[in-house]
């Protein structure tokens, strides 16, 4: 189990005063100016040193995204995006990072906004964190007053500001190029990629967009270097992870871990176990909503990371784990997903207007039994025609889910199918 | 939902800004370069919501297009395209009740089960005293304190059929119980107290509501 003294998030459960005061005897703003004068190109080796990848979904390495903006300001700025757009199903973790250390994200976007030469910074948070977003701007109004933002930012001879925007319930803002499109005022449709946003993103200016962890935890790392983050977890998975565990298990929770922890004592050590034990264990979402579900037996032995989960055919994405116990009508679970794609999806591709509704009528109707067993593999075709055919991953999310399911519990579809034909056939005779 | 059945019939002859929200206003616009103003249509929508009894009249709409020089069916596309804007009335209380899988999976349906049963009003619907609208949303992300039911601008986490109950008459007495967990855990801890970070906690802290 990771050690207190390498928890990044000290306030994570918010017992501490989140404020300014409170930040700083936590060690936030300790030494800004004398990481800032590492330079540039130095904070952006080092982020890569530390092996961080994106804890937004994707796990695309940090220091490598932030290498990729211009290496000279020419005649556009330079954005840094905060994506603190939190809604994809089963996760939590970035709401705790805002409201009980919202002083490490600040800290992190001028550093990182430093690192990628940018003198700005847009934090785009989903709009029902309305508290949440209260709380994170008078942290940004305490920064400005003591002289941490704005005009030669924290004393370090770099200027920065930082923006807060609320969205107002739009899932598909998540995805960046969507973010960047609500941020400028429009529906929050993805962008054809490339260009990407590194050339062209904000305003039509180079911008990076980075998940709110990603940021946060920017500042430790190189205070406490680079080789100490590498140190935890394994090769190219390397450092701490918030898990958000959810559902059936006894006690649900954020808690700061380190990478690769395996599943079974993640849930026991932290959540309590799962509901009536581990044998009673149907099945675990690891990575949010769109990770496809994992069925018990490979629960019993693997490890919460990028690579293993990969390996495993589904993805570490926000490690928002969703535990569901033998009670679990698991295609009902899975159908309330393709719900909410079907709500979420922004309605630009054909594919995934049409698709995501389509699929979710579908699995309505497999809830019941009420289909043919050969239209179960019609179903997973639809699912592989979205998939791949979209401009941004909403569709293959709407496809995963499902995918999972027909993969790992056919049997229980088919089931359905039988009895329902069954009872049809009663109520016939009768 | 059609977009003509989300906007109301009924709309008032005019909107204007109070001179408050005015000032306000001017200090959201400065968040933006020079030209790109149009950045500032969602919070100028909000700030109308709030300020209209939390729904958006069409003068509203025509009012932002011309602070922001946008088109208006620019505006209205933007008020139509997220969801947290209301185009026509809610009641007092707006309910927003998450019954996506990780609440559904921690028995959201008790949780509209119980609002059912109190004003007889399924999602889309207003209490026939008209003071509380339920609407069905999609992940509110709080999944560790599920099932969540949002009253307006605030999370009510770790609801039951009975806890929702007692929060629903809280608000019929308009004394809403306070915000957050209704176990009395102060966040996203495991219910009967955090498993890392110990040597921190404080003595308030779970335990003591588990």
């Amino acid at each position: 189990m990771l050690k207190d003294a390498d928890r990044i998030f000290t306030n994570i459960y918010g017992w501490e005063d989140p404020g300014l005061k409170g930040a700083k005897k936590r060690g936030d703003w300790s030494n800004t100016a004398k990481l800032i004068q590492l330079g540039h190109d130095e904070v952006v080796e080092r982020i890569k040193a530390s092996g961080l990848r994106g804890r937004g979904g994707a796990g695309f390495p940090t220091g490598l995204k932030w290498s990729f903006m211009p290496k000279e300001v020419k005649d556009r700025p330079h954005y840094l995006v905060v994506n603190a757009d939190e809604s994809e199903p089963g996760t939590c973790k970035d709401r705790d990072i805002i409201r009980h250390e919202p002083h490490k994200l600040l800290e992190g976007c001028v550093i990182a906004g430093f690192a990628m030469r940018a003198h700005a910074a847009y934090i785009y948070i989903r709009g029902e964190f309305v508290n949440e977003a209260r709380r994170l701007q008078s942290a940004i109004d305490e920064a400005y007053d003591a002289g941490l933002l704005g005009k030669n930012a924290a004393k370090s001879g770099w200027d920065f500001d930082i923006y807060l925007h609320r969205g107002a319930g739009a899932y598909i803002c998540g995805e960046e190029t969507a973010l960047l499109e609500s941020l400028e005022g429009k529906k929050g449709q993805p962008r054809l990629k490339p260009p990407f946003p590194a050339g062209v993103g904000l305003y039509g200016c180079p911008t990076t967009v980075n998940n709110v962890e990603s940021i946060a935890v920017a500042p430790t790392i190189l205070r406490r270097g680079a080789d100490w983050f590498a140190g935890l977890g394994r090769e190219n998975n390397t450092g701490t992870k918030l898990f958000c565990i959810s559902g059936h298990v006894n006690k649900p929770c954020n808690v700061e871990e380190e990478m690769g922890i395996p599943l079974r004592d993640l849930l026991e050590k932290h959540a309590g176990g799962v509901r009536g034990g581990w044998d009673n264990l149907l099945a675990v979402i690891p990575g949010g909503s769109s990770t496809p579900l994992m069925p018990r037996h490979v629960c019993d032995d693997i490890t919460m990371d990028f690579d293993a989960l990969r390996e495993a055919g589904t993805g570490l994405g926000t490690a928002g784990i969703i535990v569901m116990d033998r009670s679990t009508d698991v295609v009902k679970a899975i159908a309330r997903l393709s719900y909410f794609y079907k709500h979420e999806s922004c309605g630009q591709c054909t594919p995934c207007r049409e698709g995501t509704g389509w699929m979710w009528r579908m699995m309505e109707r497999l809830v019941r039994g009420e289909a043919e067993p050969h239209e179960i593999d019609t179903l997973e075709q639809v699912t592989r025609q979205v998939e791949g055919h979209t401009i941004c991953a909403l569709g293959d999310a709407a496809a995963w889910p499902i995918q999972g399911l027909i993969k790992h519990f056919r049997p229980e579809i088919e089931r359905r199918i039988a009895a329902r034909n069954v009872a049809d056939a009663v109520n016939a005779a009768e | 939902m059609s977009i003509e059945a989300r906007i109301a019939e009924d709309q008032p002859d005019s909107f204007a800004f109070t001179a408050e929200n005015e000032k306000e206003i001017k200090r959201i616009i400065a968040k933006y370069p020079k030209g790109r103003q149009a950045s500032a249509v969602m919070p100028l929508l909000d700030l109308a919501q709030r300020q209209h009894d939390n729904w958006i009249p069409i003068k509203a709409i025509e009012v932002i297009a011309e602070k922001l020089d946008m088109a208006k069916i620019r505006v209205l596309e933007v008020a139509t395209f997220y969801t947290m804007f209301n185009l026509k009335p809610v009641g007092k209380y707006f309910l927003q009740a998450c019954t996506t899988t990780p609440c559904w999976l921690r028995g959201s349906d008790e949780m509209m089960r119980c609002i059912k049963d109190k004003y007889g009003i399924s999602s889309g619907e207003t209490s026939e005293c008209g003071r509380f609208s339920l609407l069905e949303v999609e992940c509110l992300g709080a999944c560790v304190n599920a099932p969540i039911l949002q009253v307006n601008d605030d999370f009510y986490e770790d609801l039951d059929y009975a806890s929702t109950a007692a929060l629903l008459e809280s608000l019929e007495e308009d004394k809403p119980l306070p915000v957050g967990s209704v176990t009395g855990r102060s966040g996203s801890e495991a219910i009967d107290g955090a498993t890392s970070l110990t040597a921190l906690k404080p003595k308030r802290s779970g335990a003591a509501n588990a």
